[in-house]
C-alpha cells in the first residue's frame, strides 16, 4: 500500500495532479458518447416492463393437497422460464393454500399461452381441467407512478434548495442535478440494453441511485467549497482550487466506490450468473451501474461543470488573473530585475543598454505588466519618465528603523 | 484531562443505548424479522365487488385498500385489480385474517342525531316482538357517553358564558346553533330561536306526548323515509315528522349481531339498528366522514375501554360544536353511523368545541384499530360481496434466492472488510467495529419495527441494507482520509483526530441530509414498495449518523491515547510510510509529552 499512500500524499499536496477540470471537454465527450449509447438503447430496445406495471395473465392449477410444495413451485418457475416465451421469462410462481399453484406472466396470446400452459401441466402432472386462467391488473398502476413522480419532483426541488442554502451557490445545485440526470439516464439505458425486466426492485434501485449520486456529489463539493472558500484571498485560481479538491478527495472516491461496489457486485454476480432470474439481479444491476456512474460523475462531470459555470464570474476571473501572474512570478522571481553587466543594465539581447536608458523591465514586458497586477497583488504604476541615477552613487545610506523594530533581528 | 475522558463516557452511553434496544427486542420476544411477501408468502384476500363498478371506481378502491393495509407503508402489501370486479389483496404473514374487516369495510361514516330509539319510547311503542325491553349494554343510562377530552374540557369551561347549562345563557346558546341552521337552510334566526326555545321547554314531557299522535299502521315499507319538514335536524329530533315515525315503527331489526340492510342516504332521516338490536330513528346526516381529518385508536387516560378518537376539519368542528351545545346534559343522543349501522349512540356529557370526538362502544384493541384505519383512509366507492375468499399463498421467490442473496452479501462484506484492513490497517479495525455495531443496531431496529409497525423485510429490503454498508462505510472513509490529510499538514495524531473530525462531521452531515431528505420525501409521497424502501433508506442513514457520532469518533479519540496509533506504528495505518510523508509530528502524544 506504500506506493498508493505516497500517491495519496502527492495528490493531497498537489505535487501530483490529474487535470480533471482542464480536460473537461474530454470528460464531456466520454460522457456524451455513453449517454448517446444509453439513449439509443432506450429508444431502440425500450424497457421491458414487468407484470407489476402492465398486468398480465394468471394461471391457477388445482392439485391434490399433498403435492403442493414450495419445491414444486420452484420447478414450475424454472419450467416456465425455460420455455423461452417472451413475456414469461421471469414468471411469479406461488403456492396458494394447500391445493393450488399460481403462475403469473405478462399477457400472452395464442401459441405462447399454450406453450406456457403445456409447461405448467407437464411439470405438475395436472390435467387441463384443473387449470384456469384469469386476467391480472397492474399492481403498479398509474396512480402509484404518479405519486412516486410527484415525490420525486418535490425531492429534486428541495435538494436544489438545500444545496443552494448549504453551499450558498446555486451553480452547485445545477451541476449536482446535471450529474444526477447523467447517472440516471446511463443506468436506465444500460438497463434497457441488458434486457432485464423492470420490476419494483428496479425502481427501488434507481431511487437509491438518486440518493447516492447526490450524496457523493455533496461530499466532493464540500471539499471544493473548502478549497475555494474566500476566493478573493485565494492564491489559486478557482479552476485550480477545484481541481485540487477533486484530487484530494480522489482517494476517498476510489475507496468509497470499492467498498460500495464490492457487495453489490457480489449480489449481481450471484443473481445474474448463478440464479438467472428473480428480482435480485434487477436491483443489483441498477445499483451497480448507478453507483459507478455516481462516483464517476461527481469527479468527472459535476466539478468540471461547476468550474465551467463559474468561469464567467467576475470574482473568479480576477482570481484567475492573480493566480496567473503569481505563477509567472513564482517561476522566475527575478524576471523583472534587469541584468547588469559592469554596472550597466543590459537588454534581453545581451547588448549593454545605451546610457540613460532605464533599468526597468524590457519594453515588451513593460506594457504587459502595467495592465496586470504584479506578484504582490498591486498594479505597478506607469512610469512617468526615465528614472534619474541616485545621487547616493551606490554608497550605503544610513537607515532609521521604526521604534518597534529597533533592537530586534 | 477531563476532555480526554469524554470519549469513554460517550462510548459507554452508546453501548447502554444499544443494550436497551436489545432489551426491548428480548421483551418483544422475536429474534427473527418478519419477512416480506416475496420471501415468506402471506394471506391473499379476494374481494368481489357488488354490482358492476366502473374501472375508475375499482382502481380507486384498490388505492384506498392499499392505503389501509399499508397504513404506515412498511408492510409492503400488494393490492391488484383482477378482471372487472375483483380486487386481490396480498398481505405478508400467514395469518392475517384479522385484516379482512379492515380491507372490505366501506367506511361511510356519518353523524346523525337520534330522534328516538326502541328503548326510550319517545316515538311510541315500537311493537317489535323481538325487542329486548330490559336494559341492554347500549341502554341510555349506562350506554356510551361522550365526554370532552381534557383539552376540550378546559376549553368548554373557559367559554363558560355560552354554556347552555346555566339559565342565563339559555337564550344565547340556541342562537349559536340557530345561526348554524340559518347557514344550512336559509331560515331566519328569530323564528328559529323561538321554536327552539319552545321545544326546549317542552322537551322533558315530550316522550309522553308523541305516542298518542303516532299512527301504528303502515306496514313494512322500510327505511326509506318520506321527506317531511326535515329542516334543522336539531329541531327535527324533538318532533319528527309522521312519516318518519311511521317508518320507524314499521321497521324491524334483525336479530342481534346481524347487520340491518338499509340504504344510507345522507339527505334523509334513517331508521336503523345497532348490533344489539336496538332500533333508532335518526335525523339527516349532520357530519360526513369526509369532514374527518384523522382517526386514532387508543385508551384515553384513566379509562379502561378502547375508543376511536376523531378529528374534524373546520366545518366539521363548527357543526360538532353546535351539536354539542344543543345536546349537552339534555340526555339526548346522537348516533355515529358506519355503513348504515349505528356503532355508537352516546349522550353528550360535556361541551366539546375543539372538534375532537371519541367513539366508544364494544371495542377491543383489534376492532378499534381496524375502525380507525378504515376511517383514516376514507370510504370506498364500491361495496363488496360478503365473505371474501381468504387463502394462504406461498413465497414468490424460490428458497434459493434468499440463501444466495445472503451468501453474496456476506462474501461482499468480507471483501470490504479485507480491503479496509489492508488499506487502513489498525484503523481498519475501527471500520470493522463500526460496521458490526451499525449492523447490530440495524438488526435491533428492524426487529422492533416489525413488532410495532409491521415492518417487513423483502428481498429488495435486504439488498438495500447490504448496499447501505457502502454508504455507511463512506462516512468512516471521509473521516480517516481527513485525519490523514491533517497529519500530512504536520499535525500530531491526537490533534488531527479532532480537527479532522470537525471537518468530516460537516461533510457527512450535509451529505446525509440529502439522503434523509430523499427518504423523507419519498416516504411521504410514495406508496407501496417505494414507501418501504424510503423507510429503510432513512433508517440506515440515521443509524449511520448515530454510529458515526457516538461510536466511531469517540473510539478514534480513545485510540489516540495509545502510542500504537499516536506514534504511528507501521501497522496503525498512520505511520509516516503509509501517509507518504517523511516523518509524523509526535507532539502531544503520550511519550512526546513525557
Amino acid at each position: 500500500m506504500g506506493r498508493f499512500s505516497r500517491l495519496g500524499n502527492d495528490l493531497y499536496s498537489g505535487q501530483k495532479s490529474i487535470d480533471f477540470v482542464g480536460r473537461r471537454w474530454l470528460w464531456y465527450a466520454v460522457s456524451g458518447v455513453v449517454l448517446l449509447a444509453a439513449i439509443a438503447g432506450l429508444s431502440i430496445k425500450g424497457l421491458d416492463y414487468g407484470i407489476e406495471f402492465t398486468g398480465g395473465a394468471e394461471y391457477r392449477v388445482s392439485l391434490p393437497a399433498s403435492s403442493v410444495t414450495q419445491d414444486l413451485a420452484d420447478d414450475v418457475r424454472e419450467a416456465v422460464a425455460d420455455t423461452g416465451v417472451e413475456g414469461a421469462t421471469s414468471p411469479v410462481v406461488t403456492t396458494s393454500g394447500a391445493e393450488a399453484i399460481l403462475v403469473q406472466t405478462e399477457p400472452l396470446e395464442g401459441e405462447d399461452s399454450q406453450t406456457v400452459v403445456d409447461a405448467i401441466l407437464e411439470t405438475t402432472g395436472a390435467s387441463p381441467d384443473d387449470l384456469s386462467q384469469t386476467e391480472l391488473g397492474a399492481s403498479w398502476g398509474e396512480q402509484v407512478a404518479e405519486r412516486a413522480l410527484m415525490g420525486l419532483i418535490v425531492f429534486l426541488v428541495l435538494v436544489v434548495l438545500f444545496i443552494w442554502a448549504y453551499f450558498r451557490e446555486w451553480k452547485m445545485s445545477v451541476a449536482a442535478l446535471v450529474a444526477l440526470a447523467h447517472d440516471v439516464v446511463i443506468t436506465v439505458g444500460v438497463y434497457a440494453l441488458s434486457g432485464f425486466e423492470v420490476t419494483p426492485a428496479t425502481v427501488t434501485g434507481v431511487l437509491t441511485i438518486l440518493g447516492f449520486s447526490l450524496y457523493d456529489t455533496v461530499v466532493v463539493f464540500d471539499k471544493v467549497r473548502e478549497n475555494t472558500h474566500g476566493g478573493r484571498e485565494s492564491r489559486r485560481s478557482y479552476a485550480d482550487a477545484a481541481n485540487l479538491a477533486v484530487n484530494q478527495t480522489l482517494v476517498r472516491s476510489i475507496n468509497t466506490s470499492i467498498v460500495a461496489l464490492l457487495p453489490v457486485g457480489a449480489i449481481l454476480y450471484v443473481g445474474a450468473v448463478q440464479l438467472g432470474s428473480g428480482s435480485l439481479k434487477d436491483l443489483a444491476l441498477a445499483l451497480f451501474v448507478g453507483m459507478a456512474a455516481g462516483v464517476y460523475s461527481s469527479v468527472f462531470i459535476a466539478t468540471p461543470l461547476l468550474v465551467h459555470l463559474k468561469s464567467n464570474e467576475t470574482a473568479v476571473k480576477l482570481a484567475d488573473r492573480r493566480a496567473r501572474s503569481r505563477k509567472r512570478a513564482a517561476s522566475d522571481p527575478y524576471a523583472g530585475v534587469p541584468a547588469r553587466v559592469g554596472g550597466r543594465a543590459v537588454t534581453q539581447t545581451g547588448q549593454p543598454a545605451p546610457p540613460g536608458v532605464t533599468s526597468g523591465p524590457a519594453p515588451t514586458r513593460k506594457t504587459d505588466r502595467s495592465r496586470e497586477p504584479s506578484g504582490k497583488g498591486r498594479a505597478a504604476p506607469r512610469a512617468h519618465g526615465p528614472v534619474a541615477p541616485s545621487t547616493a552613487s551606490g554608497r550605503k545610506q544610513p537607515s532609521r528603523q521604526p521604534r518597534s523594530k529597533r533592537g530586534k533581528k | 484531562m477531563a476532555q480526554r475522558r469524554r470519549p469513554g463516557r460517550t462510548l459507554l452511553g452508546f453501548f447502554i443505548g444499544l443494550a436497551i434496544a436489545y432489551g426491548l427486542v428480548a421483551l418483544a420476544g422475536t429474534w427473527t424479522p418478519t419477512l416480506g411477501l416475496d420471501l415468506q408468502g402471506g394471506t391473499r384476500i379476494t374481494l368481489i365487488a357488488e354490482g358492476s363498478p366502473t374501472e375508475a371506481n375499482l382502481t380507486e378502491a384498490a388505492g384506498i385498500i392499499d392505503d389501509r393495509v399499508n397504513g404506515s407503508g412498511v408492510s409492503e402489501a400488494e393490492v391488484t385489480t383482477q378482471g372487472s370486479d375483483f380486487i386481490v389483496v396480498e398481505i405478508p404473514g400467514q395469518s392475517r385474517r384479522d385484516l379482512v374487516e379492515t380491507v372490505e369495510r366501506q367506511a361511510q361514516l356519518r353523524f346523525r342525531l337520534v330522534a328516538c330509539t326502541s328503548l326510550d319510547n319517545r316515538c311510541g311503542p315500537s311493537g317489535t316482538p323481538n325487542q329486548p325491553e330490559e336494559p341492554t349494554p347500549s341502554d341510555q343510562p349506562s350506554g356510551p357517553v361522550i365526554t370532552p377530552t381534557p383539552s376540550a374540557g378546559t376549553g368548554g369551561q373557559t367559554e363558560d358564558p355560552t354554556d347552555p347549562q346555566t339559565d342565563g345563557s339559555a337564550n344565547r346558546a340556541p342562537a349559536s346553533y340557530g345561526q348554524q341552521g340559518g347557514q344550512r337552510d336559509g331560515k331566519n334566526d328569530g323564528k328559529q330561536d323561538g321554536k327552539q326555545d319552545g321545544n326546549r321547554n317542552g322537551g322533558d314531557q315530550e316522550p309522553t306526548d308523541s305516542p298518542t299522535e303516532s299512527p301504528t299502521g303502515e306496514p313494512t315499507e322500510v327505511p326509506t323515509v318520506p321527506e317531511g319538514d326535515l329542516g334543522d335536524p336539531l329541531i327535527w329530533i324533538d318532533s319528527p315528522d309522521q312519516a318518519s315515525v311511521a317508518a320507524f315503527q314499521a321497521f324491524e331489526c334483525p336479530p342481534a349481531g346481524e347487520a340491518a340492510l338499509v340504504e344510507d342516504d345522507p339527505d334523509r332521516p334513517l331508521v336503523t339498528c345497532d348490533d344489539q338490536g336496538v332500533k333508532y330513528l335518526l335525523s339527516t346526516a349532520m357530519i360526513e366522514g369526509t369532514q374527518l381529518t384523522g382517526a386514532e385508536a387508543g385508551i384515553p387516560p384513566q379509562q379502561v375501554d378502547w375508543v376511536v378518537t376523531l378529528d374534524f376539519d373546520g366545518s366539521g368542528t363548527e357543526t360538532f360544536t353546535a351539536i354539542s351545545r344543543a345536546l349537552v346534559d339534555t340526555g339526548k343522543q346522537f348516533a355515529i353511523v358506519l355503513d348504515g349501522q349505528v356503532i355508537s349512540a352516546p349522550t353528550m356529557d360535556g361541551l366539546i368545541t375543539n372538534g375532537q370526538a371519541q367513539i366508544s362502544g364494544n371495542f377491543n384493541e383489534r376492532t378499534a384499530t381496524s375502525l380507525a384505519t378504515s376511517l383514516r383512509y376514507g370510504s370506498l366507492p364500491i361495496s363488496f360481496e360478503p365473505d371474501p375468499q381468504v387463502e394462504t399463498v406461498g413465497p414468490s421467490l424460490a428458497g434459493n434466492q434468499l440463501a444466495a442473496g445472503l451468501l453474496a452479501g456476506a462474501v461482499g462484506l468480507l471483501l470490504v472488510m479485507l480491503y479496509c484492513l489492508l488499506y487502513y490497517r489498525g484503523l481498519g479495525l475501527v471500520v470493522l467495529a463500526s460496521l458490526a455495531i451499525a449492523a447490530a443496531a440495524t438488526y435491533a431496529l428492524v426487529l422492533l419495527l416489525s413488532e410495532t409497525a409491521n415492518f417487513t423485510l423483502s428481498l429488495p429490503g435486504i439488498a438495500g441494507l447490504i448496499v447501505a454498508v457502502g454508504i455507511t462505510a463512506d462516512s468512516f472513509i471521509v473521516y480517516f482520509e481527513r485525519i490523514r490529510d491533517e497529519m500530512r499538514d504536520g499535525k500530531s495524531m491526537p490533534v488531527a483526530v479532532e480537527s479532522g473530525w470537525a471537518r468530516a462531521r460537516n461533510t457527512c452531515l450535509a451529505a446525509d441530509a440529502v439522503s434523509l431528505l430523499a427518504a423523507l420525501v419519498l416516504y411521504i409521497f410514495a406508496t407501496g414498495v417505494v414507501k418501504g424502501f424510503a423507510f429503510a433508506l432513512g433508517l440506515s442513514t440515521l443509524i449511520d449518523l448515530v454510529v458515526f457520532f457516538w461510536f466511531t469518533h469517540p473510539m478514534v479519540s480513545w485510540l489516540a491515547k495509545f502510542p500504537f496509533f499516536s506514534r504511528g506504528h507501521r501497522f496503525s495505518g498512520l505511520s509516516a510510510e503509509t501517509l507518504g510523508i517523511d516523518s509524523i509530528n509526535l507532539r502531544g502524544t503520550v511519550e512526546g509529552r513525557a
